[in-house]
């Protein structure tokens, strides 16, 4: 799912992913020969770093990109094996070490993980495919050209000869490697794993309980650690008495640890709390220890924060001066003033946490001549980079396991857990596990910006948008992040708050938008598709209140004003394909279709439409819900239809889009992170519910076929689905939801006006 | 510290840790049984899902000293080849994603499958709601248990 936006800047990863083959491939090929042992030993044919071939023709892929349940192990192998024309079934997919001058893909962000590995996976199983035809040709003394590789095999035509890769692997370890460039790639006629579904390779350990996460790393002499941070956000300890701890059977040690602030050689904040350490024999005594501290806060410079507050200043912010105006096209506020047909509504969309299933944890092993660290982090070589920093080693002294990791949907992307083990392993001198309890994990996220939305729009008489207006207001990311000096600059603050809400795909003749931060002191970070998460609510929200003023069917009314094939290129971030409104129609249109967009309901049931592109692909919902007298929402069914352009691996497509469905719906139903006094009110899933199997709707997703570039799809569910749900709620009651979560209560059906 | 004999997947053990640990940490941090994992701490998530004498038990929530002679059966014990009819389930309907959570899934949707070889998808609901998955693999894992169940899956 490759969820969220790069650590530090988006526009240089688009780049990066855009000129993919080129930026990654001249820097990647190891030496073929002459180093290394692996090498030297022409038993392996190693042809580049991702790909090993032993004599019993076992294949052996290395993949980059850390597994979170986006399914990057057997997508990126799909693309590698497709090209080797390798045996799926002899394949054997491994998690390349963190060597970040060979491997330069660890990480990923902003739906990019396909996209990112698209050419040069296919470039590298095509490099070795074509130097095991040259072994084969010249193994028989024949034309390479009349040879053939299949299913881990080379055929010679001709004489129907052939011969495994396994007993190519001498001939070919002698053989020069060819240039990437040099090396032909498949036509996608001929593709026999790409946009075939295929199982996942990390199912299986998924179902014995043998796949190892951060948290099941085990080794010896290892212990087990937990951290007492102050739950007000900018609070410390004062004092603490550590005796009762001590006391509690199997803890080892009680130390504070200090927070960590700006780290200008990282050019990032990295948000480390500090608090006190409990260090014990197993976690459960940490755990214990932690309970038998007794700790005197002090609360800090932000302990009046309340979300009661912010809520105003939010509204303040709605309605004051923009600090940025994004777009300015025509004059929306002028045509506002004059026009008859006004619609206005404000959107209010409150923390989320990621809530992880995995909490966060990293163990540790601070040795004299070099660290060792396993964590299950969404940027291996970021994390190897940081650790050296903090620790003063050189990077190549710190080595990084990157294991699985239970969920991340943007939250492992975070500095602060991996240095917070650094500072308790390195005073223990032994491997230490640091973890999170769900509560810490819960009340020290970094969440999802809280965004408040003015929506001003008016039509003329044949229903045109004659004016749209959109007012951002939001706690903003990048001030959590970056130095004073690029905070100064009020595009940068808002630079990861209006993605999505810079492009109108429906036509509007005026169009404005602008923005205002509320600054506090909750931390905020890249959740599961970021501020396309809100802007895409408010936007396909106000495109339905519009078409209801017109008296038009949302979905006509939409359709309509997509009629013109146009490219509309992105305002915040231009480097990012433009919106082609063609492809925003086509998946809207297959979505209606799919849906019976039209056809009859029952009382009280209503279905609702929304649209987005976001993460270079197009996703459209229809939701149908029921809602009861007592105001009661069911969502009932979903039905999607994805172009992601490419789909490699069309179930894992599928997966993707029914879990960000699932994971989008959360918030509308009742995920909410509230402040009081400085902290987060809830700790665990009773306070923040999370859906469950009860409210799962039925959910169908159809892919439209593409090609090209594989769009992203780990977060491109999400924008669309809370505005379709809430879209089919007002066809169902008459009623606008315009904050999440839904209140029932106010879509209890009144009672009648006694007479 | 007490000396603690319980019998997981069928091997004995004794354990020298305080009656009132939860049978999770054992399992994890004593015995090396990583499969069984840790959600919530409250009872609130079903992650940590295990058998006693067949029956869907939160670890977390279960002192270790109140276990007595019932048998433990976690993740690594309900069959040595992932061939138990709800494992083979979940890998035909693909449900993991990061998988996390699958373990508790699994075990809870085992031990209910026992007592209820024939779920309508309203008794699958009410039974697994307990379970909470973040990739909300929920779809998935209400037609696996219908595979498992011996129905069509829809």
């Amino acid at each position: 799912m490759n969820m969220t936006i790069l650590e530090t800047d988006r526009r240089e990863f688009l780049k990066t992913t855009a000129k993919g083959s080129v930026a990654l491939i001249l820097g990647f090929y190891l030496p073929v020969r002459g180093s290394g042992q692996d090498i030297a030993d022409s038993r392996i044919f190693r042809p580049n770093a991702w790909i090993r071939i032993t004599r019993d023709n076992q294949i052996t892929v290395l993949t980059e990109i850390p597994e979170m349940g986006q399914g990057p192990r057997t997508v990126d192998t799909m693309m590698l094996a497709e090209e080797l024309e390798a045996d799926w079934a002899t394949i054997r997919v491994e998690q390349a070490p963190v060597i970040p001058e060979t491997y330069q893909n660890l990480h990923t962000g902003g739906s990019g993980g396909t996209a990112s590995a698209w050419n040069y996976m296919r470039k590298v199983g095509a490099q070795a495919r074509e130097m095991l035809l040259t072994a084969a040709a010249q193994k028989w003394g024949v034309d390479k050209k009349g040879c053939r590789a299949e299913n881990s095999t080379v055929v010679h035509v001709p004489s129907r000869r052939r011969v495994s890769y396994g007993k190519l692997v001498e001939v070919a370890s002698a053989l020069p490697a060819p240039k990437p460039e040099d090396v032909p790639l498949k036509s996608p006629k001929d593709y026999k794993l790409i946009g075939k579904p295929m199982p996942r390779v990390d199912v299986p350990s998924k179902t014995d309980g043998s796949a190892t996460f951060g948290i099941d790393v085990r080794v010896p002499g290892m212990l087990f650690a937990v951290v007492a941070r102050c739950p007000h956000f900018g609070g410390k300890p004062q004092s603490f008495d550590a005796s009762g701890a001590k006391a509690v059977p199997g803890v080892r040690a009680v130390f504070p640890i200090a927070p960590l602030g700006f780290l200008p050689k990282l050019e990032r904040n990295i948000n480390v709390l500090g608090g006190v350490a409990v260090v014990a024999d197993s976690t459960w005594a940490a755990m214990q220890g932690r309970k038998a501290l007794k700790i005197a806060w002090d609360k800090g410079p932000h302990a009046d924060e309340q979300t009661k507050t912010l809520r105003k200043q939010m509204q303040e912010a709605a309605s004051g001066a923009p600090t940025f105006i994004a777009v300015n096209q025509g004059d929306a506020i002028q045509a506002l003033k004059g026009n008859v047909r006004k619609v206005e509504a404000f959107y209010e969309l409150p923390f989320q946490a990621h809530a992880t299933m995995e909490p966060m944890n990293t163990t540790m092993h601070v040795r004299e001549d070099g660290i060792e660290v396993w964590s299950p982090a969404q940027n291996g070589a970021k994390l190897q980079e940081e650790i050296a920093l903090l620790s003063g080693l050189p990077a190549k002294q710190v080595t990084v396991h990157m294991t699985l990791c239970g969920g991340s949907f943007g939250r492992r992307y975070q500095w602060d857990f991996p240095a917070e083990a650094w500072q308790v392993a390195q005073k223990m001198k032994q491997p230490v596990q640091l973890l999170w309890t769900r509560e810490d994990d819960m009340q020290h996220d970094f969440y999802r910006q809280y965004s408040y939305h003015r929506m001003s729009g008016c039509l003329d008489a044949q229903g045109s948008i004659v004016a749209w207006s959109h007012r951002v207001a939001s706690t903003p990311i990048r001030t959590v992040f970056d130095a004073a000096e690029q905070l100064k600059d009020p595009k940068h603050v808002a630079s990861q708050e209006l993605g999505n809400a810079d492009v109108l795909p429906y036509i509007a003749f005026n169009f404005r938008l602008d923005y205002a931060p509320v600054h506090c002191a909750v931390p905020r970070a890249w959740w599961r598709s970021v501020e396309s998460s809100f802007n895409a609510f408010a936007m396909e929200c106000f495109i339905d209140e519009l078409a209801h003023a017109a008296g038009h069917d949302p979905y006509e009314f939409r359709m309509n004003l997509l009629r013109e094939d146009r490219k509309l290129p992105w305002v915040m971030w231009p480097d990012n394909p433009p919106l082609e409104t063609r492809r925003f129609r086509a998946v809207l249109q297959m979505a209606a279709e799919k849906s019976g967009w039209g056809r009859p309901l029952p009382a009280g049931h209503g279905r609702g439409i929304a649209c987005c592109c976001s993460f270079r692909s197009y996703l459209a919902h229809v939701a149908e819900v029921s809602v009861e007298k007592d105001g009661t929402v069911h969502v009932l069914r979903i039905v999607s239809a994805v172009d992601c352009g490419t789909a490699v691996n069309p179930d894992g497509v599928r997966a993707m889009a029914e879990s960000a469905i699932n994971y989008a719906l959360t918030p509308v139903l009742n995920g909410e992170i509230t402040i009081k006094d400085g902290a987060v009110e809830q700790s665990n899933f009773d306070g923040y519910q999370v859906l469950r199997m009860n409210d799962a709707p039925d959910v169908k997703v159809h892919i439209m076929p593409g090609t090209g570039e594989p769009g992203g799809m780990g977060e491109t569910g999400v924008p669309p689905l809370a505005p379709a749900v809430a879209n089919a709620i007002f066809a169902a009651t008459g009623k606008r939801i315009r904050r999440l979560p839904i209140d029932p209560a106010s879509l209890a059906a009144t009672p009648p006006l006694p007479s | 510290m007490t000396n603690i004999a319980i019998t997981v997947n069928e091997e004995s053990h004794r354990i020298d840790v305080a009656p009132d640990t939860p049978l999770l940490w054992v399992l994890r941090d004593t015995l090396g049984l990583t499969g069984t994992k840790y959600g919530c701490g409250m009872g609130l998530c079903g992650a940590c899902t295990v058998h006693l004498d067949g029956e869907a038990r939160r670890s977390c929530q279960t002192p270790v000293g109140s276990i007595g002679a019932k048998k433990i059966t976690t993740i690594e014990g309900l069959s040595p080849d992932r061939s138990h009819p709800v494992q083979r389930a979940w890998i035909a309907e693909q449900v993991p994603q990061c998988g996390y959570c699958q373990s508790g899934q699994i075990m809870h949707a085992a031990a209910f499958l026992a007592k209820t070889p024939h779920p309508t998808r309203v008794q699958i609901d009410e039974a697994m709601t307990g379970n909470i998955c973040r990739c909300a693999t929920y779809q998935r894992i209400r037609r696996a248990i219908q595979r498992a169940s011996g129905q069509n899956a829809q």
